[in-house]
């Protein structure tokens, strides 16, 4: 992975030192609330319901196990020995005190980590295929492609006061596990009809309040040219994106009220002054960011291992986990696993201090010291050997890490929802958890098989409802939580915006609901058929009819006929 | 007198920022005698009146405005100011940087409006190189700003090269 080299290193520190003279300052009245709120959020410092939070970047989801050690020592010693992975790969810390945050950004700093641009109006955190550099489908490996735009879009002096945050994501995979059609800018690496790498760029992707699909801006880019174009993008963004409302201000509403043809019109005319200057990348500075990301060393193994199908064989618990858990390597005789951080009972995304030290135990053991966090919110060691994997699966099993539910219904995407986040509009964990209640029998998960569940706490969609098959939106009615319902979502090369079913329904209905869906698909699946092949089969209206039967029986409505308040609008 | 960050260092400035009032059009503001920043639509009404006053002036412009309305008329100016209305408001770093870039403008490119010590360091990499800090804030804490940092990745106005090709080198 990428290492800092001595400048790398002093801008971090620099930055640690800013922040520091920062958060002085406001307590000495000299930088008011107002002045010090965005600083504080592009350091990851929020101001949230019973405190602040602190956002931990993991750009593009890769970390060192010292790295994780070291989280699992400042959530010790600052916070409630407790830290929850975001959908953006990152590590939020949900009760550190406020005056102790530039402690925590310089032990941060002592392992090569921040909290830089993890929030605020300004380019996020990088993200990317958590099985980066392994997968056997992928083209070339994208994270020295994200470790490029990780260092442009460090501190970029244009663009630290956009209109609205800036996502952006990279795929150079078949399948695209980054949703990068659900990104401000998705990248997707691909190769020209000569051969060169470059990327097609997609603009204007995004979830949140109006979910929007991004649309293709540019078919080609060659990798030269990536950080001029994204200038470019990011200037027209920065001086045309609206800044009236907060809530046009992504820049979706831009392509959209432009039209993409216009939009890459202006792109292409503001790059064209720009292209072949002195940000063009160089061959040499990648090679020496690729350099980072050389392959470890593997062994020479035979693609199977009889001890490994032997204990598949023998161990029924073992076996379920496999086929859930681990994935296909490029390198034979190797796996990815996936630790799981769905286990019932504990929030979706959430891993204790001792969890943290036993995943970068694995990983030191078994990975070659490295592992990734993934948009799922789950943790993956990306090399293990096969002929180790019932050693690790003992060894996660033992720290609640091996719930044999990856891909499965109780996998659930799901923000912290209005129990931490002052922006939720009803909670999300106790739906998350009522739903594993519902669902507790192993055996019918699995029988159910893949289908993705997320719940957003509100319209921000941070959970990523909109591209789940089955979404859960949390909506405020007259100060009442209710939730929105939508199916038909996926992630992935179809993206595709899920359908609102109707009106919302209390939060004691919903686990029901869900069942009720599940019924359908059970009902009407044919073999081959997962949830969301029945659902594009059939349409929505099986689906909404048994979510409504028999509702009056199950809980009085009191407004089953207003308005609903959707996020389509 | 008032003080202005330019060049790195605090100067005294006699410069007055003139904005419309209620009621006041492009056409009918009398203009000041003293040296003063005009709103960009006095400039382009009244031209001609303005370049044969004896006065001195310059030009700012309004963070929406842009610089391609005054791209021919760059050489009649040895000051234009860039407005930041609020911080985060941050059209004028574009701005900024395609005065200098796009249109090589040499004179001096003051920020003005919601100027604050923490954004000090991205305006200077911008191509801005003069700060009226806002009144109510310590001139000689936000001096300090400029020197937040002592390398950075991009290629901006300050540093034209990259760093990875300073790396390289």
């Amino acid at each position: 992975m990428y290492r800092y080299d001595s400048i790398d290193q002093q801008i971090i520190n620099e930055r640690v030192a800013q922040y520091r003279g920062q958060i002085e300052r406001n307590l000495a009245g000299t930088l008011s609330d107002d002045e010090l709120r965005p600083l504080r959020l592009q350091n990851g410092l929020y101001i949230q319901r019973h405190g602040p939070m602190l956002r931990i970047a993991i750009p593009y989801g890769q970390l060192a196990a010292a790295q994780l050690r070291k989280l699992a020592e400042i959530s010790r010693r600052y916070d409630r020995s407790i830290g929850h992975f975001t959908t953006r790969q990152n590590m939020q810390l949900n009760w550190p005190k406020f005056e102790e945050t530039p402690e925590i950004l310089g032990e941060l700093a002592t392992v090569e980590m921040h909290a830089v641009q993890t929030s605020g109006n300004c380019i996020r955190n990088i993200t990317t295929d958590e099985f980066a550099g392994i997968a056997p489908d992928e083209l070339t490996d994208p994270r020295p492609w994200c470790e490029v735009l990780r260092q442009w879009s460090t501190f970029h002096p244009e663009f630290a006061f956009l209109p609205r945050k800036f996502k952006i994501a990279v795929n150079a995979a078949a399948e695209d596990r980054a949703v990068i059609r659900a990104h401000d800018v998705g990248l997707e690496v691909i190769r020209d009809e000569a051969g060169e790498l470059g990327v097609r760029v997609f603009a204007g992707g995004g979830l949140g309040r109006t979910p929007v699909i991004g649309k293709i801006v540019r078919e080609f880019l060659p990798r030269k040219h990536l950080l001029s174009y994204l200038d470019a993008l990011l200037r027209v963004y920065n001086r045309y994106g609206r800044r009236d409302n907060m809530y046009k201000a992504r820049i979706k509403i831009l392509v959209n009220a432009l039209g993409v043809e216009e939009f890459s019109r202006q792109v292409e005319e503001e790059w064209s002054f720009l292209k072949d200057g002195p940000t063009t990348l160089t061959d040499d500075e990648f090679e020496r960011i690729a350099a980072h990301f050389a392959p470890p060393a593997y062994e020479t193994l035979p693609a199977d291992n009889a001890a490994f199908l032997g204990a598949i064989a023998s161990d029924k618990a073992f076996a379920a986990w496999v086929r859930r858990s681990v994935h296909a390597h490029k390198v034979s005789g190797y796996a990815a696993v996936t630790l799981s951080l769905k286990a019932p009972g504990a929030a979706p995304g959430d891993i204790t201090d001792v969890q943290m030290e036993a995943v970068a135990d694995l990983a030191d053991r078994y990975s070659f010291g490295e592992l990734r966090v993934s948009h799922e919110q789950n943790v993956v060691l990306t090399d293990v050997r096969k002929l180790d994997l019932y050693e690790v699966w003992k060894a996660a099993r033992a720290h609640a890490l091996a719930t044999p539910n990856i891909g499965l219904l109780t996998d659930m995407i799901c923000c912290p929802g209005g129990d931490l986040c002052a922006l939720a509009n009803a909670r999300s964990i106790p739906i998350a958890d009522a739903i594993n209640k519902k669902f507790d029998d192993l055996d019918y998960i699995h029988d159910i098989g893949d289908i993705s569940l997320n719940i957003s706490g509100c319209m921000n969609s941070c959970g990523h409802h909109h591209v789940a098959n089955i979404g859960i939106l949390g909506v405020d009615k007259n100060s009442e939580e209710w939730y929105q319902i939508t199916v038909g979502g996926q992630q992935g090369n179809t993206t595709t915006i899920g359908k609102v079913i109707g009106p919302s329904f209390y939060a004691e209905e919903v686990p029901q609901v869900i069942e009720a869906l599940i019924n359908v698909y059970l009902e009407q699946r044919t073999p081959s058929e997962r949830f969301i092949d029945t659902f594009d089969r059939l349409g929505v209206e099986p689906f909404k009819e048994r979510a409504y039967a028999g509702r009056d029986k199950r809980r009085p409505v009191k407004s089953a006929n207003t308005v609903e308040e959707t996020a389509h609008v | 007198m008032s003080k202005i960050i330019k060049n790195d260092r605090i100067v005294d400035d006699t410069w007055q920022v003139l904005k419309l009032a209620e009621g006041e059009t492009a056409e009918t503001v009398a203009l000041p005698a003293t040296p003063s920043l005009l709103p960009l639509a006095v400039w382009l009404a009244r031209k001609d009146e303005i370049l044969a006053s004896n006065a001195s002036f310059g030009v700012w412009l309004e963070s929406g405005e842009g610089p391609e309305t005054l791209a021919g008329d760059l050489d009649h100016f040895a000051l234009i100011g860039v407005n930041f209305p609020k911080f985060a408001d941050g059209r004028s770093y574009s701005t900024a940087r395609l005065l200098r870039e796009r249109y090589n403008y040499r004179g001096e490119i003051r920020a003005i409006g919601d100027v604050l010590q923490d954004q000090l360091f991205y305006m200077k990499r911008c191509g801005i190189d003069a700060f009226a800090v806002r009144a109510d804030k310590d001139i000689e804490a936000a001096l300090a700003g400029l020197r937040d940092f002592s390398e950075t990745y991009q290629a901006a106005v300050d540093q034209p090269q990259p760093l990875f090709r300073r790396r390289a080198a």
